[in-house]
């Protein structure tokens, strides 16, 4: 079992004068190495939450724990140093370099020389920026996702076990937000940071997250992984947010067993076979680019243990839609 | 005139060495007010508005008008100078610190903070840095202004250069009254020259467009 690297206890912020809650009476457990991503529309509290783990702001009432401590016994400034923290506007010194944006931390660690100047390397070649080009330019010699990925490598610089990220794509055009998605996915594969990521997009998160958080006037309406959501709105709210996401998106998270029918056990048809985990699209993919009917379904050491057809795959995408909206 | 120049230049130079002991003296100590209350009142918009607003119309009073106000308190000479000093400098130096702190984008300052830096660092490595293109623009100006309005100061037996401007005047003696001017003006445009590099290598900086190595 993973530990429990933050967890809220019935968290609620309100901010001086104003009536409501900004967020209220979140209960919620993060594992560690888990990606979460926190979902709704604008004013949910997204931020709020998010930056009540950093002390950004506190919380009017509840706790928050880190690894089992309460974060307000913490020392502020240390505690900080290991949690990454990134957003939107990114915030890079401009006065200074990016190899010197990265090494702030570490210096005032009191690393030595050659330690910092070797970590500030290693993570730009993490970001994918050639530390050779990048290391002595200045913020404004950079463009917007360069600056995104030193900011980063910034927040890693230190080693941090958890990362939080406040829409640090939401500023950053289609095709370069999609490499820095996979980018961080890859990075948290490698690192496996615990990450909490702010998002309003819902294939963002649905992309990135291993459990997403439905955020709705300060409180949570589901916390689930992305298949659960797609298959089981928690309520009304949910099946709305999650029907604006297109069929090609909500196929990505559905999986072959949710969909197959059970087939009688031998099969000798020498049709593709798929594991169960196979996601929907990759199947539909297949069978646009092959020209077959059917695939099977395949459960390691069980063998074949369904089969999914073209008609059922539209039947059940259609029903998908109509299911969620 | 160069007649003039040559017979009592000794005499100029130590009414231009006044001149510059009053711009420096009146200078240093409207920093080392102008610079803590600025940094003070840059947190509170509504603080810092007011204070302002209340220096705004200390600043729009004539300055023989100040100096008389004074004179009772301070006498003669050159206390009063520098008090008046002083106090016309408080509105620029103030509110070019209280700009040059609140200019700074607010998402610098968070990540700062949120990546963990204490606010030592923060205000000696990050805002002051960044600040302090502002608040040389106000230094500039206020010295200029000042070399100004030190010439007045003569009139209440401060000395420096407004002597020879107002010898000049009395006794109807052009020499004196033109190098009054000249010294003046000319110290006025060295130092505002002087002071523009600074501000432009502080700008450089700021922007992050300093060549060479500066790391
Ligand atoms: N500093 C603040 N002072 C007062 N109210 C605030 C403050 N910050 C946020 N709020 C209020 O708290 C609520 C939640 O705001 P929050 O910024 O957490 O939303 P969000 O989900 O991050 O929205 P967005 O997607 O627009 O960033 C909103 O109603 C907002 O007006
Ligand atoms: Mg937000």
């Amino acid at each position: 079992m993973a530990r429990t690297a933050i967890e809220f206890r019935n968290v609620s912020k309100q901010y001086a004068n104003t009536s409501q809650y900004a967020v209220a009476g979140v209960n919620m457990r993060i594992s560690e190495g888990s990606f979460i991503t926190i979902l709704g529309t604008s004013g949910s509290g997204k931020t709020t939450l998010l930056k009540m783990v950093n002390r950004i702001y506190e919380a009017t009432s509840g706790e928050i724990l880190y690894f089992g401590e309460h974060i307000k016994n913490l020392k502020l400034e240390e505690y900080r140093r290991k949690i990454g923290y990134v957003i939107q506007q990114v915030g890079l010194f401009p006065h200074m370099t990016v190899e010197e944006n990265i090494g702030a931390i570490p210096q005032i660690l009191r690393w030595d020389t050659d330690t910092i100047a070797n970590r500030v390397n290693a993570l730009l070649e993490l970001v994918c920026l050639s530390p050779r080009d990048f290391k002595k330019r200045y913020p404004r010699q950079l463009s917007g996702g360069q600056q995104q990925r030193v900011g980063l490598a910034r927040a890693m610089a230190a080693d941090p076990d958890i990362m939080l990220m406040d829409e640090p794509f939401g500023a950053i055009d289609a095709i370069t937000r999609q490499n820095l998605q996979e980018e961080l996915i890859r990075i948290q594969r490698k690192l496996n940071k615990t990450i909490l990521f702010v998002t309003h997009d819902v294939s963002e998160a649905f992309k990135l997250g291993d459990k997403v958080v439905i955020m709705h006037e300060g409180t949570i309406q589901q916390f689930d992984t992305p298949y659960g959501i797609i298959s089981k709105p928690a309520n009304e709210y949910v099946a709305r947010l999650i029907a604006t996401q297109d069929i090609v998106q909500r196929l990505k998270v559905l999986k072959a067993q949710s969909v197959m029918l059970p087939v009688d056990a031998q099969v000798s048809d020498r049709a593709f076979r798929v594991g169960t985990e196979e996601s929907l699209h990759n199947i539909l993919t297949y069978f646009l680019e092959h020209d077959q009917n059917h695939v099977l379904v395949e459960d390691g050491g069980r063998g074949v243990v369904g089969k999914i057809t073209w008609e059922q795959l539209k039947v059940s995408t259609r029903q998908g839609k109509i299911l969620s909206a | 005139m160069i007649t003039y120049l040559v017979k009592y230049y000794d005499q100029m130079l130590i009414l231009l060495l006044e001149h510059l002991y009053l711009v420096c003296l009146s200078m240093l100590i409207s920093l080392l007010l102008a610079v803590p209350v600025g940094l003070l009142i840059a947190r509170s918009k509504w603080l810092s508005t007011a204070i302002l607003s209340f220096f705004g119309v200390v600043y729009s009073i004539p300055s023989l008008a100040l100096f008389s106000f004074l004179l009772p308190a301070f006498g003669l000479g050159k206390m009063t100078a520098i008090a008046v000093l002083v106090i016309y400098n408080q509105y620029i130096l103030v509110r070019n610190t209280v700009t040059g702190f609140q200019s700074i984008d607010a998402s610098i300052i968070e990540a700062g903070y949120g990546m963990g830096l204490s606010a030592r660092y923060m205000f000696l490595k990050i805002q002051l840095p960044l600040a302090l293109p502002i608040i040389l623009g106000g230094i500039r100006i206020a010295t200029v202004s000042t070399i100004g309005i030190a010439t007045i100061a003569a009139v209440i037996h401060a000395g420096g250069l407004g002597v020879l401007l107002f010898d000049g005047l009395r006794m109807n003696y052009l020499p004196k009254i033109l190098w009054g001017t000249i010294l003046s003006s000319l110290l006025a445009y060295l130092a505002n020259h002087i002071l523009l590099s600074f501000e432009t290598k502080a700008i450089e900086r700021a922007r992050g467009e300093c060549r060479g190595d500066t790391a």
